[in-house]
């Protein structure tokens, strides 16, 4: 191969398409929730409010604490679908070892409130250890290894609850979930902490220039004397320990602990991070694309609340919505891969 | 009798490059013909052509004495012809029978599958060939020399006159080969006509009635093999003795080791199943290793073992004395192994700039926990200007870089902190001279700061060109060591 043909190849043209290709990614998204944004503050008064974007932040802090640990594992290219049930999990968990009211029939174990994060936060480890140990020791595809996880997790609910409601979490639970620091609430601000501290490890740490590496071509992290199973492993952990957290201020968001509470967290979760932008194939995006995403997505659940349409109709505008910003991610894709020599 | 099949005055070209030059070749009915010549000496393009593959072509082909022109591969085995692919496409989780019966499953009445009627087929068809197998035998339980067997008795079966193998017995064990050698002559006694492509020349030799030298895009001899010989095989096929001495690495060329340099790499009985056995070698500082090996001779599962890529079954990898445990591939990379692989692919991340292509593997090296990019654009930046890569912007997606500048940044990877020991496989193909010499003096530079280097290669030049000494592997196995002695292409082939 000579040294010269595939650098001239690119011609201006080709060089054009291909920097709005590369940028497509970005810009697809960030116009979709201009777009929004714009067509709510229009179509209705009380949208564009400061108690309605504090409503739309708390709305988005639970599915954000989530999809920070998701963005690791898809930037992968492995996928968690264990992530709600986890969430529902660790929160019961975390119900189940706290002093609960009389009124509530559950045989719970009550413990002092650190002892009980504690025991949570060791539980959400555990199940995304199992995560990692299924996909990265046995072999089992993170598609279904995690599929497995969701009923595993749906089985210790149904376990510790027994169809009961708790109400009672720790406090320090309770205030990180349910309270507000002056006009912020204090979830918003953890939900930041967990997004900021999720873009810093991705952009300017070795663990995070690993995690790129290993989404962008494994059999090249592997050749590179990466190991490949310990960063699959850490970020399967890091997701399960993210959803745990997620749980466990879900359950004080919400003012209870009950089975199935979560599951509507596990697409939005998903629809988070890939309408963002951030590549199902792995190596592309961040936590900076994952912001845009949940940004699209609360906006779009919270708009549709203040306009005035069939509230059965909702459901489908927000299912078509995401559609067309996927099309535009998998065809923001296409562009990018017909780049010369990408 | 006119030959079976008669090809005259066969050319063709892909873009630029020409890979026939008016090219004669016949079969004639019942005859095994061999047919050799080096990587892209011509011999898979004709093959293709014959099987349909390449439809376009000059020249002319007659078949039975007609004028044919095939358009695809199913041309081709409608008029009897069909080929066995080095890559076997049987299907290894269905059955034996099923695999013979591919595509022409005999119906019952009700339009279904009549599996009473396929079994007995296959059985009766096997063992027409002297095959004994239970057509109901999933394929993938069968060792690899009874699948080739079975591949090949479907092409049969499909009513192929004209069968071509191409490179049939690399994978094989000797009793393999033989119980294949018998089924060829068997075949070959019915009448139908095999055309035996392979780098193994005592087994052409041994099966062959005919055998057909292709030398760059010609065809340069056709003889009977009982009137030759291994070496006047290997002389039309280099080229030696002739007037056409373009090449360099006919003459011998002294290897020399350095023989008090320390060991740096000791392997001890290494095996692995399927791949190489009981491998036994050291490298020295300061020294070039090459191992040489036709396709499938294990070299490079041998290469990966080494960077802990594929675990050993069995033996010891020894470091300055220390027993390796190389489990992962970080682990060789702490061990002081660094690796290349034969694949750009498998090496480089396309999508990313220049620089992180190249401290990906010493990120730990240059960084506790926080990264500080400024440190690697400034050890990027040394690399391109040593290594000349072009354009010389340590900011590029690698992918927007040729072939030859890729492979630069790959070998770039291990520079910045030497490892102890360097496995190159196939670390020059596919470049122009220019890229290639650009190599050969990169690890030149390497060998004189005293690390050893491991050369892998399935093309003589590469090992010529580089290595200091030079250990030949025949499907698995170590056969000959060139060390303190002159070595040239034709004695490395006749070795292999």
């Amino acid at each position: 191969m000579s040294d010269t043909p595939d650098v001239v190849a690119v011609t201006p043209r080709r060089d054009a398409r291909a920097w709005l290709g590369a940028r497509m990614r970005n810009i697809a998204p960030f116009a979709t929730l201009l777009f929004l944004v714009v067509f709510f503050w229009a179509a209705s008064d009380s949208f564009a409010t400061f108690g309605n974007l504090t409503n739309i932040l708390t709305q988005i802090s639970v599915t954000a604490i989530i999809a920070v640990g998701l963005t690791f594992v898809i930037l992968c290219a492995e996928i968690d679908l264990s992530v709600a049930g986890i969430a529902n999990a660790t929160g019961i968990v975390v119900a189940f070892f706290t002093l609960q009211d009389a009124s509530v029939n559950i045989a719970n174990v009550p413990l002092a409130g650190w002892a009980a994060i504690l025991i949570a936060l060791g539980a959400c480890f555990m199940l995304g250890w199992i995560n990692a140990f299924g996909l990265t020791r046995i072999g089992i595809p993170s598609f279904i290894m995690t599929l497995a996880m969701l009923q595993i997790a749906a089985g210790i609910c149904a376990l510790l609850v027994r169809g009961q409601i708790a109400y009672t979490v720790p406090p320090l639970i309770v205030t990180l979930g349910a309270k507000s620091l002056g006009p912020v609430p204090w979830i918003a601000i953890v939900a930041a902490l967990f997004l900021l501290v999720g873009h810093l490890v991705l952009t300017y740490t070795r663990f995070g220039r690993y995690v790129y590496m290993v989404g962008g071509n494994r059999e090249a992290a592997e050749y590179s004397g990466v190991n490949v199973r310990r960063i699959l492993s850490a970020v399967m952990i890091i997701s399960a320990v993210c959803s745990g957290v997620a749980g466990m201020l879900g359950v004080a968001y919400f003012g209870s602990a009950q089975q199935n509470e979560f599951d509507t967290y596990l697409l939005d979760s998903i629809a988070a991070v890939v309408v963002g932008g951030t590549s199902l194939f792995g190596g592309q995006g961040g936590i900076g694309s994952t912001i845009i995403g949940l940004f699209v997505l609360g906006v779009l659940n919270n708009g549709l609340d203040h306009i005035n349409i069939d509230s059965f109709l909702k459901i489908l505008i927000r299912g078509l919505i995401l559609l067309i910003a996927l099309i535009i991610n998998v065809y923001a894709q296409r562009v990018r891969l017909a780049e010369p020599g990408g | 009798m006119p030959p079976l099949l008669d090809l005259t005055g066969i050319s063709k070209a892909f873009g630029g490059a020409v890979a026939l030059r008016e090219v004669d070749f016949s079969l004639e009915p019942g005859e095994i013909h061999g047919l050799v010549g080096e990587n892209g000496a011509g011999k898979s393009t004709l093959m293709k052509i014959i099987a349909g593959v390449h439809p376009e072509y000059a020249g002319e082909m007659r078949l039975d004495g007609r004028a044919v022109r095939f358009a695809s591969p199913r041309d081709a085995l409608a008029a009897g012809i069909g080929m066995v692919h080095q890559e076997l496409s049987a299907v290894r989780a269905l059955s034996v029978a099923e695999n013979v019966y591919m595509g022409v499953q005999p119906l019952n009445r009700l339009g279904l599958v009549d599996w009473r009627a396929m079994r007995r087929g296959a059985r009766e068809h096997l063992q027409n060939l002297g095959i004994a197998v239970d057509p109901r035998t999933p394929m993938g339980a069968l060792p690899l020399g009874l699948q080739q067997l079975v591949e090949l008795s479907r092409v049969l079966f499909s009513g192929a006159r004209i069968i071509i193998l191409d490179e049939p017995t690399s994978a094989l064990s000797p009793p393999e080969v033989e119980r294949l050698f018998g089924v060829l002559r068997r075949l070959r006694d019915a009448g139908r006509s095999i055309i035996f492509i392979s780098h193994f020349l005592d087994d052409v030799l041994a099966v062959c009635d005919r055998v057909t030298v292709f030398r760059n895009g010609r065809k340069v001899a056709a003889e009977a093999c009982a009137g030759v010989d291994k070496r006047w095989v290997i002389g039309r096929m280099i080229g030696a003795g002739h007037d056409e001495l373009e090449e360099s690495y006919l003459s011998d060329i002294p290897l020399h080791s350095p023989p008090d340099a320390p060991v740096v790499l000791a392997v001890e009985g290494l095996s692995r199943a399927g791949a190489y056995r009981d491998v036994s070698l050291a490298v020295r500082g300061g020294e070039v290793l090459g191992i040489y090996g036709f396709l499938g001779s294990g070299q490079l599962e041998f290469a990966r073992t080494l960077f802990g890529a594929l675990p050993p079954d069995r033996g010891n990898i020894l470091a300055a004395g220390r027993k390796l445990r190389l489990t992962s591939t970080s682990r060789a990379r702490r061990a002081g192994m660094a690796f290349l692989p034969e694949s750009r692919r498998m090496m480089l991340f396309a999508k990313e700039p220049v620089f992180k292509n190249m401290t990906i593997s010493i990120l730990e090296r240059i960084h506790r926990l926080w990264l500080r990019p400024g440190a690697e654009r400034a050890i990027a930046r040394e690399h391109v200007e040593r290594l000349r890569i072009r354009p010389p912007d340590p900011e590029r997606p690698l992918g927007t870089l040729s072939g030859g500048n890729q492979q630069k940044v790959a070998l770039a990877k291990w520079l910045t902190h030497l490892p102890r020991v360097l496995v190159l496989s196939e670390p020059t193909r596919g470049m122009d001279v220019g890229a290639k010499d650009d190599v050969v003096k990169i690890v030149r530079g390497l060998r004189e700061r005293g690390i050893g280097i491991v050369v892998v290669s399935a093309e003589p030049e590469t090992v010529l060109s580089l290595a200091d000494r030079i250990v030949v592997m025949k499907k698995g196995v170590v056969v000959r060591e060139f060390a303190n002695e002159p070595v040239s292409k034709d004695r490395l082939l006749a070795a292999a």
